[in-house]
């Protein structure tokens, strides 16, 4: 299977995206500087400035013209740079884009696609290093799409533009360069089912977007002293697939939710009260989590490194819910 | 030519008639509001009645409508039936919006009536969302969005106006400015001084005041800009001077202003000063203007009981549209 990067992979479904003529992309930069993290590059030049809109540092007004549009039938893409940024735009996708389905009665959609940049441990520091997504998980109406590898990228982002409600997909500053498998063959990636990324019976690790490899990458160090940890990947947190979870930790009686994010009313703590009401009994030792540090994103490198998840914390949190 | 020879009789009759219909509306809302048929807020138009009135009639169908909160002038204008604006205000399954939404948030598609938005200053992207879509499509369609000045000061208020005067959207943004926001007067709250349509300037976008109190000054400018935003241009900014005779909802003290500037504006009051014009030119008769009042009256009367003898939503409704699939 060809392998591709997660940045080729969002390029691509964007292009697939774009041959249905509804389609249409707004945000800060997207064209003639080929976009922040380049997944737009050569899109103007492509597509022309009728398809691909550089709008001023606006987030309000990107999100809002993206639910007028969405409301008026057409398929609008916004892009805002960071998550960061979309605190902005909170008013338009909180109170609006979330909204006006249910408010009117079920008489207007809104099929609009949010694209935005999470997660830190590129050293940006405290207000570009966030992880908003599981503030969107929590309001009915959206749906948060966090996609950890070029397959689910792809795959996600083609159910995401089968949607007639607006979407947050989120993809992560630091996985744009990963690689990994993609068939030439379509396919598609349906939202509200994880995946079990690897098997195991000791514990299970659930993860989501770039600390699914951090889980991995654990479940292999774990390996080495005779633990085998399941990973299961969320995928999206909403709609949420607890079943699977709840089935795996039915499995190995011991759960650990690993999440960049901080855990003080952070989405761990759902997954966590979702698998002790689904599998109570089943449980061997508490529900563990691990989270980012609960401070604002130091810029130092030792500093940032220390704060955000490692694998090797993640090792040391399994082992102590091993008892071993 | 005065103005009142510029429009039909069946227009100057049609006026009279949405502006009655508005003012008896609210009046039995009000009155229904003290008997706790209707909850939560509730939002008066009374006094601003000609801005709906006079700015909707130049719209086509296909045009596109937001809005605030205030939102009941502009719905009827619009043509929704006050049984299902009533309705939604008693929070039953027939209300335009199913009760989900209440006095704040009436919808109507098949009227591209877009929304009440109880977030001060949220409509305004939207509109320009609205308007991006019909240019994008090629369409000939206008979006007609109304705001307090209230919104002048929020943020997405410019954001949109920068937007829409940069891609020449076909938005017109109408400010109804009646003067408070809530318990601050405009001059507590905006630092651009009396002449609020200025605001528009900055962004290059034309923009005028015209006099909100007067159905037909409203109407031929709301005409010209319509029709002018339609052809092309970009959007247009209209400050509609008015005054909310009652207080901002029903829970209101009423202190922060002064007697004699109610007086003042209430001497002004829209509905009778037309009413007033059209017996004074002969347009109609006393006789003809009662028969109007009467089925005002007789119309709210129907909505009352139609909203009082609906269902409530049924539970199961609870869940229903949150997504169109889960
Ligand atoms: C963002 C936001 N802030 C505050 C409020 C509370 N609020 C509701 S209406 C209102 C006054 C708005 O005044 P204006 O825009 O002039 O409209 P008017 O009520 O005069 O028609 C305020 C402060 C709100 N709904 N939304
Ligand atoms: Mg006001």
């Amino acid at each position: 299977m060809p392998e591709i990067t997660y940045r080729e992979a969002v390029t691509r479904a964007l292009r697939e995206a774009l041959k249905d003529p509804r389609v249409f992309m707004m945000g800060e930069d997207i064209g003639a500087y080929g976009g922040p993290y380049a997944v737009t590059k050569g899109f103007l030049h492509e597509y022309g400035e009728g398809r691909i809109k550089d709008t001023p540092i606006s987030e309000s007004v990107i999100v809002g013209a993206g639910i007028g549009a969405a409301l008026a039938g057409l398929r609008p893409i916004v892009e805002i740079m960071t998550i960061n940024f979309t605190l902005l735009a909170m008013d338009q996708i909180v109170n609006h884009a979330a909204k006006l389905r249910y408010m009117s009665g079920g008489q207007f959609s809104v099929p609009l696609v949010v694209r935005t940049v999470t997660g830190g441990g590129a050293q940006l520091a405290a207000t570009h290093s966030q992880n908003f997504e599981g503030w969107y998980a929590h309001v009915p109406g959206l749906k948060v799409v966090v996609p950890a590898t070029p397959y689910d990228a792809l795959g996600l982002f083609r159910s995401v533009m089968e949607e007639q409600d607006p979407v947050i997909f989120v993809e992560h500053i630091r996985l744009y360069s990963t690689r990994g498998p993609v068939p030439d063959e379509l396919y598609t990636v349906p939202l509200g089912k994880a995946e079990v990324k690897r098997e195991g019976s000791d514990l299970t690790l659930v993860a989501y977007s770039r600390m699914v490899h951090v889980a991995l990458a654990a479940a292999q160090q774990l390996e080495q002293e005779g633990i085998n940890a399941e990973v299961v990947d969320l995928r999206t947190l909403r709609p949420l697939d607890a079943a699977t979870v709840v089935a795996s930790v039915r499995k190995t009686h011991r759960a650990l939710v690993v999440e960049e994010d901080w855990l003080t009313g952070g989405f761990g703590a759902e997954v966590a009260s979702r698998i002790q009401e689904g599998a109570f009994d089943h449980l061997d030792a508490p529900v563990g989590r691990v989270g980012g540090v609960e401070v604002p994103m130091p810029y130092a490198s030792n500093l940032e490194e220390a704060a955000i998840p490692s694998p090797e914390r993640v090792v040391r949190r399994a082992k102590e819910l091993m008892g071993a | 030519m005065k103005a009142v020879e510029r429009a039909t009789k069946e227009q100057l009759r049609e006026y009279l008639w949405q502006m009655l219909l508005i003012r008896t509306f609210e009046e039995r809302s009000s009155e229904q509001y003290m008997q706790g048929k209707i909850r939560g807020f509730l939002h008066l138009y009374i006094g601003e009645e000609a801005i709906a009135v006079g700015a909707i009639a130049a719209l086509q169908p296909q045009d596109y409508i937001v809005t605030h909160y205030r939102d009941h002038g502009h719905a009827l204008a619009r043509g929704m039936d006050p049984k299902a604006v009533m309705a939604e205000l008693f929070g039953k399954a027939t209300g335009c919006s199913k009760g989900r939404g209440g006095s704040m948030h009436l919808f109507d598609a098949s009227r591209n009536f877009m929304g009440g938005y109880a977030i001060v200053g949220g409509q305004l992207p939207i509109a320009v969302g609205l308007a991006l879509a019909a240019k994008y499509k090629g369409t000939d369609q206008v979006a007609l969005c109304f705001f307090g000045d209230g919104a002048l000061n929020e943020g997405e208020f410019h954001e949109a106006m920068n937007l829409a005067s940069l891609w020449k959207l076909p938005v017109v943004f109408f400010l109804e400015n009646n003067l408070y926001g809530m318990g601050t007067s405009i001059d507590r709250s905006f630092a651009g001084g009396r002449q609020v349509y200025r605001a528009a300037e900055h962004y290059k976008m034309p923009a005028r005041e015209i006099d909100g109190m007067d159905v037909l000054e409203v109407h031929q400018a709301a005409k010209e800009v319509v029709e002018w935003v339609r052809q092309g241009n970009g959007p247009y900014f209209l400050e509609a001077r008015t005054y909310r005779f009652r207080g901002h909802s029903m829970a209101d003290s009423g202190e922060y202003r002064k007697q004699v500037e109610e007086e003042a504006w209430e001497h002004r009051d829209p509905v009778v000063t037309f009413r007033g014009l059209l017996l004074e030119e002969r347009v109609l008769t006393e006789e003809e203007v009662a028969g109007m009042e009467a089925q005002a009256e007789a119309v709210v009367e129907e909505a009352i009981r139609f909203a009082d003898e609906s269902p409530v939503p049924s539970l199961e409704t609870l869940e229903q549209d949150v997504y169109a699939r889960p």
